[in-house]
């Protein structure tokens, strides 16, 4: 494995063409799937603005969101005031179940002690101890998404899981990570019912996100896990814990409950989802339901089959880490070669990465690295640099502003591994087609067309 | 300073708000304060972006976390015939170690790295919170980078916690007037040679507006910034004429180019029939009374007679289709007016607007056109919006993007008319647009389906029925 470059020197200064999201973003999604919940960003009011756009145009969909709307008297004087304003106002007019606070780089340098603050609000205002309130510490300046994810997923276990001296049997708790779309948790749920459990998601995003058509305006999170299933969280028979930047949620929900967790690094592949299948029928006792079996037996046909269009195929992929994670070692499953796998972000989870490159980097790296390659898989910011270099961009994560249903994608599970498998290798199909019809775009064709537009779809490419 | 800047704009004597307000309320300035909780809108950085990055050939570079990039680039519908370069997102992406060292030195690496790989005319340096509150000082780098690369490095002091999207408007104003207007000389000059100033070209605008300038005669020297180059708009002070598009927002940039190089200004819209004929009008006027040849007026009246005849027969067709169909107009400031008229002119019938950006003389304008009984919100909140739909008291809303969902889930038509659109409505094609727009959304048959019942609701037996 001598040839598999690790961490090349990416000491650009100027990051071109981010990859990396804020940590903030990622805890707002979290507190997302909570039902009646309205994040709240501690900062100045663009921090909320354009967390808020990225979501809206992503999920096509309202975003709660609110912020302490900090200004540069009550960023130096310190920000009590607004935050306890804030949780107040919010409370007042729209009465959530919890309010979710996230705070940012602008607090976060002053360096707002949130623990006190927690403590102060709660003392100074008895009456809103109906409320829940969960704080987060998630400084733009370090770390990423699924970091930001993570500690707001950490911090409402913390604040809010309770022990239970009874075990219901059949409950179940699972941590779905910022890598697993609305889509894929319905998936989950779909087959986790099938051995007779019922889940608990924390965050539940397919309640909320999943396209919802509200009865009255809502101001709050409409679905989503409710603060009440949370907090019986601790009597569940045990926790599926999905993805690296769970870890820790899932070992504090571990150490507070005394229930069992099973920790998955990836549900996406046929392995992936056998260990998922397996786990479940052991926990349950039941036999696995004829529905996921012939899924199964479809998957197995479905690799079967594509295969073919995946050997040897060079990808570069730039997602999220565990994203990144999933999705590479899926390609690899396939027998496609993954040349660049880009993060936004350092995380442990890197070092199990299969690539020839691993690198933290942004968009003009995977720009670099992908010029010869035959697809790259990344979010929608991808598109400029693919069309550039012309190789074709398979869309994953976020934000997916270019497609319908970005959060529906399912790629988890049998199915959603079929799903994802047929996209791909249908990319790679209709590209073969197409060079058989002109032959004078294939091979040649492919060493000096660095620089060049791809030519409006002709290989597959939709990007613009 | 700052500081005194941001005074600066506050005691804008070009600003008709400003005007009728006491010297005490002046001093408080025009950034509202904010509610904690219940705040909604951009930061000074965010408007401070929006008017400098359709400058398009010019790098746009953010000192500061990844949250003020990473989170917001490449969203906006700004066009360009030329030059990409706007659409690239450059960050110091600040770690924890940048904010305790603080980040000059990597930010003077940033803009060498950009210069050496792009070779922008200009680089443009946006400060954020972060690094304004730990103290680094943009102005010193990009005055020292400048001098070190030979380029234009423009430092963007608006960083986004001193106040409101409009008050970044306003920065980014000062900016072009401090560091880049006045800087480059045109290779000539012409005695037509007009600066637009405010229009960012958003779905390509500016395109449907252009060909009539050309047409009469006009030479469009610089606009800020909408397709713009970094070298036009310093060039703006050669301008005879400078038309402001967006008054609220870049008036200081007007009338202080008035101030320094006598250019006179006048503020016009090309959103509307009557709106747009009596831009080029003024436009004209103007520049003959400025020494331009006076053929120029009988060739705009010419274009104008034109495309008005032709604007009208091409909205006749909507105008059985749209009577009787009630608007919900939500857009801030001059384009409510212009709005209003222009589509009152194809038998729309407004409703209300809201006026939350307007000025009182805008108000009083549309008062004086509309009576009393037309609605004027302030500030309506998104409950109160949703339950005039869902009672179908409008028949298509019209606003924002971040509006939309109060109108899309009480199954109500609507339509973008903010920056984010993806149609372009300025000019005498765009009112057409606009209109075919509407009437797509308007005749769209989903419109019936979504409000069906679902099969386990209770349903009129006459329509089980029915459906047989």
């Amino acid at each position: 494995m001598s040839h598999i470059q690790r961490f090349p020197n990416a000491a650009k200064a100027a990051s071109t063409n981010p990859l990396k999201m804020s940590q903030p973003l990622g805890a707002a999604l979290a507190y997302l799937g909570v039902d009646r919940c309205l994040p709240l960003f501690h900062g100045s009011q663009g921090c909320t603005a354009f967390g808020l756009v990225l979501l809206v145009r992503h999920f096509r969909e309202a975003i709660p969101l609110q912020t302490t709307a900090m200004d540069q008297v009550s960023t130096i004087l310190g920000g009590y005031e607004n935050l306890e304003q804030a949780l107040r106002t919010i409370v007042e007019r729209n009465n959530p179940a919890m309010i979710g606070v996230a705070t940012t780089g602008v607090t976060e340098t002053k360096g707002e002690d949130m623990g006190g603050q927690y403590t102060l609000f709660r003392q100074r205002n008895p009456e809103m101890a109906d409320t829940a309130l969960v704080f987060a510490n998630t400084p733009d300046f370090s770390g990423g998404f699924e970091d930001g994810f993570g500690k707001a997923v950490t911090a409402i276990v913390e604040r809010l899981v309770e022990p239970s001296p009874a075990t219901v049997k059949t409950q179940i708790n699972v941590l779905a990570g910022g890598h697993l779309s609305p889509g894929d948790v319905e998936e989950l749920r779909d087959v986790i019912e099938s051995f007779g459990l019922s889940p608990i998601f924390l965050p539940d995003l397919s309640l909320s996100m999943g396209g919802r058509q509200p009865a009255d305006f809502t101001a709050t999170s409409l679905g989503g896990v409710t603060v009440d299933q949370i907090r019986s969280m601790g009597a569940s028979v045990a926790t599926l814990v999905v993805g690296e930047h769970m870890r820790i949620a899932g070992a504090a929900l571990e150490l507070k409950t005394d229930v069992p967790s099973h920790f998955f690094s990836r549900l996406t592949g046929l392995e992936a989802s056998d260990k998922l299948i397996r786990v479940l029928a052991e926990i349950s006792g039941r036999p696995v339901h004829p529905k996921l079996r012939r899924q199964r037996e479809s998957l197995v046909d479905g690799m079967l089959d594509g295969h073919f269009f995946f050997s040897r195929k060079r990808i570069a992929v730039a997602l999220e880490p565990d994203l990144l994670y999933a999705v590479t070692s899926f390609l690899a499953d396939m027998g496609a070669k993954v040349v660049a796998a880009v993060s936004p972000t350092q995380t442990p989870v890197l070092e199990k990465l299969t690539a020839t490159t691993v690198m933290v980097g942004d968009h003009s790296d995977v720009e670099t690295l992908a010029r010869d390659a035959d697809l790259i898989v990344s979010n929608s910011h991808g598109r400029q640099g693919a069309a550039r270099i012309g190789v074709p961009l398979h869309r994953m994560g976020l934000p997916m502003f270019d497609r319908l249903g970005a959060g529906l994608k399912v790629s988890v599970g049998y199915r959603g591994t079929r799903e994802l498998m047929f996209e791909i290798g249908n990319l790679f199909l209709s590209r073969e087609m197409d060079h058989d019809h002109h032959p004078a775009a294939s091979h040649e064709g492919h060493e000096d067309r660095t620089g060049q537009d791809c030519g409006g779809g002709s290989c597959g490419c939709s990007a613009v | 300073m700052l500081q005194d800047k941001i005074q600066d704009v506050f005691n804008e004597p070009g600003c008709a708000t400003n005007q009728t307000k006491s010297a005490k309320d002046k001093k408080k300035g025009c950034t509202k304060s904010l509610k904690p909780g219940a705040a909604a809108g951009g930061c000074a950085y965010d408007g401070a972006m929006i008017v400098l990055q359709p400058i398009a050939d010019a790098a746009h570079l953010v000192h500061g976390p990844i949250a003020c990039l990473g989170n917001a680039w490449d969203n906006r519908g700004t066009k360009s015939s030329g030059s990409q370069l706007y659409r690239t997102g450059f960050t110091t992406d600040l770690s924890e170690l940048d904010v305790i060292n603080g980040g000059e030195k990597k930010l003077f690496r940033a803009i060498k790295e950009i210069v050496q790989q792009y070779d922008p005319p200009a680089v443009f340096v946006y400060q954020t919170c972060v690094p304004a509150m730990t103290g680094d000082d943009i102005g010193a780098v990009c005055k020292f980078a400048s001098a070190k690369l030979g380029k234009p490095v423009i430092p963007v002091d608006a960083p986004g916690f001193v106040g409101s999207k409009n008050l970044g408007n306003k920065l980014a104003g000062e900016t072009l007037l401090d560091h880049v207007i006045g800087t480059v000389e045109p290779d000539y000059t012409t005695p037509t040679d007009v600066c637009i100033i405010g229009e960012y070209n958003l779905a390509g605008e500016l395109w449907l507006v252009k060909p009539l300038l050309d047409e009469i005669g006009i030479r469009l020297l610089s606009c800020i910034s909408g397709d713009g180059r970094y070298n036009q708009v310093a060039q703006a002070h050669r301008a005879r004429v400078t038309m402001m598009v967006c008054s609220q927002a870049l008036v200081n940039v007007g009338r202080k180019m008035e101030e320094r190089y006598g250019i006179p200004y006048f503020e016009g819209s090309f959103y509307g029939v009557s709106d747009m004929s009596d831009t080029l009008r003024t436009m004209t006027r103007m520049l003959v009374e400025r020494g331009a040849d006076s053929a120029l007026i009988d060739r705009a009246e010419g274009v104008i007679a034109r495309e008005e005849s032709r604007v009208w027969r091409r909205l006749e067709p909507y105008k059985p289709r749209f009577e009787g169909k009630r608007v919900l107009l939500f857009t801030g400031g001059v384009k409510s007016w212009s709005m209003v008229s222009a589509l009152e002119g194809a038998g729309l019938t407004i409703l209300g607007t809201s006026t939350k950006k307007s000025t009182p003389q805008d108000k009083a304008r549309i008062t004086k056109m509309k009576g009393d009984e037309f609605h004027q919100w302030d500030d309506l909140k998104p409950r109160e919006i949703y339950k005039m739909l869902a009672e179908d008291k409008a028949d298509i809303m019209m606003s924002g993007g971040r509006s939309q969902f109060i109108s899309l889930k009480a199954k109500v038509p609507w339509l973008d008319i903010n920056q984010e659109r993806h149609h372009a409505y300025a000019g005498y094609d765009g009112i057409v647009n606009l209109c075919e727009e509407i009437d797509k959304t308007l005749s769209n048959p989903i419109w019936r389906q979504v409000r069906l019942p679902a099969p386990w609701d209770p349903a009129p037996a006459s329509s089980l029925l029915a459906a047989e």
